[in-house]
């Protein structure tokens, strides 16, 4: 993988390649991906598949988060639900309103029929404004990451405990929408949406439109997340995985690298929601619950956590898998999931994308090296530079 | 003053079926540092052991005393065999045996599905433990007593076990410094199994007695487990008082919230008060005193 390997002192030790210059390697690949996402796929497939497609790469937007946030910074991220639902909610919320504005109606269709009031909530009315709607369901997750992220990390609350605590927010938050029938529609969430921004979404053309917005979307957060990993941040952020205390005393301070990478992943998840529900027409407790979320962190962990494109080919396939094959045989693909988790996670922490850097790791680097989990070339190098 | 009685002992009720739940993990996770995902699902496995005993012994109820050994058997065999199999292998990595007995948990869940049957399914309590016990003025249900009673055995025992056996001294040397405990002649990884087996035995019983308050399901172990967790996260690590003094203080937290709100509300608002308990005390209301830096 292009991405694992950061230029710059630390790849020294890598092989370089022969047939393409290493520095053409990730806009060649970052093109090829553009031509398949823009291309050829709007071309092969037909309107249905399409726009399951869309609802993947909506997932392999949060995979890039959690490739961020768990692959390069160890923060196990098991509560990327929320994030995801509050950046649906925001969108639904103000799909919902513009619907009933189309309709000639004062409340979303859900309110009138259980509704116990026949005003809008306070908290509803500044998304009717496109504008603050848009804004909210990036700004909403990274403030609620921020916030959690802050206190947690400050206080080194690390590791296992982290991951509880994002999966305990993961489960409120889904137990209290469900709660609130009457204002967020409670099981159901927020169903049936028709149009988006003045677009019909009935209409092929315009869920042809949704699909783009997304590819183009999961495209751009791919190059930028890119950026982040082959930076200074990004050297920092492994290295605050792999030996915290040494970088504290090397003079940073790794609560403010992890509550980066933690609210960064925590934006992209929430526009991934707001993408999510165009695609799809409903946002639910039941998409952004504790199953999901741990859902989310399958796809990259068996792609490959700290590789980009690994874990973005990891969320497509699963989400793919799950949904065509659990349809088929629901009992039969519980079990491989189960399994495939256990042997991936438990027998292969680089992912799938870890297969290719395995083998050229065991070539060059003594047994030591090989035993550092998780393997990725970056991870190999530093390690080397660790027990020199 | 009776609201306030019968809030505080429905409380006390959610913190003793917290308790016997999150007293396996307390092994698991706080002595060992793993995080058993698949908890939950030897919850369950002590639950049907309950419902099969059950149907192919009595119907007077009584089964379910007699179901408490075979449970803690079966899910601490179902445990051994996990850590034997797989636990074993990650212990350097405790965010992967999360992921990796997660994917366990599926497996199981399905194979209580092809088992049982996707149906919750019931056992029968017996006649004693199914009405009320009124104490001045206070009404408390006999299930609830009945769990609570169960729950302070189990604490006991364990306390027993850890404090006065061999075992136990093992144990807890293992807990306080694995690699002294290594090099002093003690089979740290016997020890690990055992743990293990005890652990998730102690899922087992806590099982059976959750079939007095709630149906059995393929899934009943998930809708414990999460709070389980947050019972040792706040307790703080290997330490048993510390588990009892959060699971009766969380119970309460809970009930007196839903009192004064509404369900869904009392658990963000407990999951607010356990973040902010973290800023206090950042490892838990007990540690154990270390001078290593993690």
């Amino acid at each position: 993988m292009t991405t694992t390997a950061p230029p710059g002192p630390a790849s020294a030790t890598t092989r370089p390649r022969a047939s393409t210059p290493r520095r053409l390697r990730a806009p060649a690949a970052f093109l090829l991906g553009a031509v398949l996402l823009l291309g050829a796929a709007p071309l092969a497939l037909p309107d249905s598949r399409l726009n399951l497609l869309a609802k993947y790469l909506c997932y392999a937007i949060v995979a890039v988060g959690v490739s961020l946030a768990w692959g390069r910074g160890g923060l196990l991220v098991l509560g990327q639900g929320v994030f995801f639902g509050l950046g649906g909610y925001a969108m639904a919320m103000h799909l919902k309103l513009a619907d009933a504005a189309t309709a000639g109606e004062r409340l979303p269709d859900f309110m009138l029929l259980y509704g116990s009031s026949d005003t809008l909530p306070w908290w509803w009315q500044p998304f009717a404004d496109p504008a603050f709607a848009l804004a909210m369901t990036v700004l909403l997750p990274m403030t609620v990451a921020g916030l959690l992220g802050f206190l947690v990390f400050r206080r080194r609350v690390k590791g296992a405990y982290f991951a509880i605590l994002s999966q305990a927010l993961a489960a409120a938050l889904s137990i209290w929408l469900v709660g609130q029938q009457a204002t967020t529609g409670g099981t159901n969430g927020l169903t049936g949406i028709q149009g988006f921004f003045g677009y019909d979404l009935a209409d092929p053309v315009n869920q042809r439109m949704v699909y783009f917005v997304i590819a183009v979307a999961l495209l751009l957060l791919m190059a930028a997340a890119r950026q982040l990993f082959v930076s200074r941040y990004g050297e920092l952020l492994v290295a605050v995985r792999d030996s915290e205390e040494r970088v504290r005393f090397l003079g940073y301070d790794p609560a403010n690298v992890k509550l980066v990478a933690y609210v960064v992943a925590a934006g992209m998840a929430g526009l991934a929601g707001a993408l999510f529900v165009p695609a799809v027409g409903i946002i639910s407790p039941a998409l952004i619950g504790i199953v999901p979320s741990i859902g989310f962190v399958i796809g990259a962990a068996v792609g490959g956590r700290a590789s980009l494109v690994g874990a973005v080919l990891g969320a497509v396939a699963v989400a793919w898998a799950q949904s065509t094959l659990s349809d088929a045989f629901p009992a039969a693909w519980t079990y491989l999931q189960g399994l495939l988790f256990v042997l991936v996670v438990g027998f292969l922490p680089g992912g799938l994308a870890s297969l290719g850097a395995l083998r050229r790791t065991r070539r060059r680097a003594p047994a030591s090296v090989r035993a550092a989990a998780p393997t990725t070339s970056a991870v190999a190098t530093a390690s080397t530079k660790e027990t020199a | 003053m009776t609201v306030v009685l019968n809030q505080s002992f429905t409380g006390v009720g959610i913190g003793a079926v917290l308790l016997l739940v999150a007293l396996g993990l307390t092994l698991t996770f706080g002595q060992m540092g793993v995080i058993n995902m698949a908890h939950g699902e030897f919850i369950m496995a002590g639950a049907y052991t309950a419902y099969v005993l059950q149907r192919s012994v009595d119907g007077t109820g009584l089964s379910l005393l007699l179901a408490l050994p075979p449970a803690f058997l079966v899910a601490g065999t179902i445990g051994a065999l996990l850590e034997w199999l797989l636990v074993r292998r990650l212990y350097a990595r405790p965010l992967d045996t999360l992921l990796v007995t997660w994917g366990v948990s599926l497996m199981l869940q399905q194979l209580a599905r092809d088992v049982f049957g996707a149906p919750n399914v019931q056992t029968r309590a017996p006649d004693l433990l199914t009405g009320n016990v009124s104490v001045a003025g206070v009404t408390l249900a006999a299930n609830r007593l009945a769990i609570l009673g169960l729950a302070l055995l189990s604490v006991l025992a364990l306390t027993l076990v850890l404090r006065l056996t061999p075992l136990g001294r093992r144990i807890r040397a293992v807990v306080q410094n694995r690699d002294l405990a290594e090099v002093s002649g003690i089979a740290t990884e016997r020890v690990d199994r055992t743990t293990f087996f005890i652990g998730s035995g102690l899922a087992g019983v806590a099982g059976v007695a959750l079939t007095l308050v709630g149906p059995i399901g393929p899934t009943m172990g998930t809708n414990y487990i999460v709070d389980a967790f947050l019972v040792v996260v706040v307790g703080g690590i290997g330490q048993l008082k510390g588990s009892v003094i959060t699971a009766f203080a969380l119970g309460v937290l809970q009930s007196v919230l839903e009192y004064s709100t509404t369900v869904s509300v009392a658990k963000v608002a407990v999951l607010v008060a356990i973040v902010a308990f973290l800023q206090w005390r950042p490892q838990g209301l007990y540690t154990l005193r270390t001078r290593s830096l993690a």
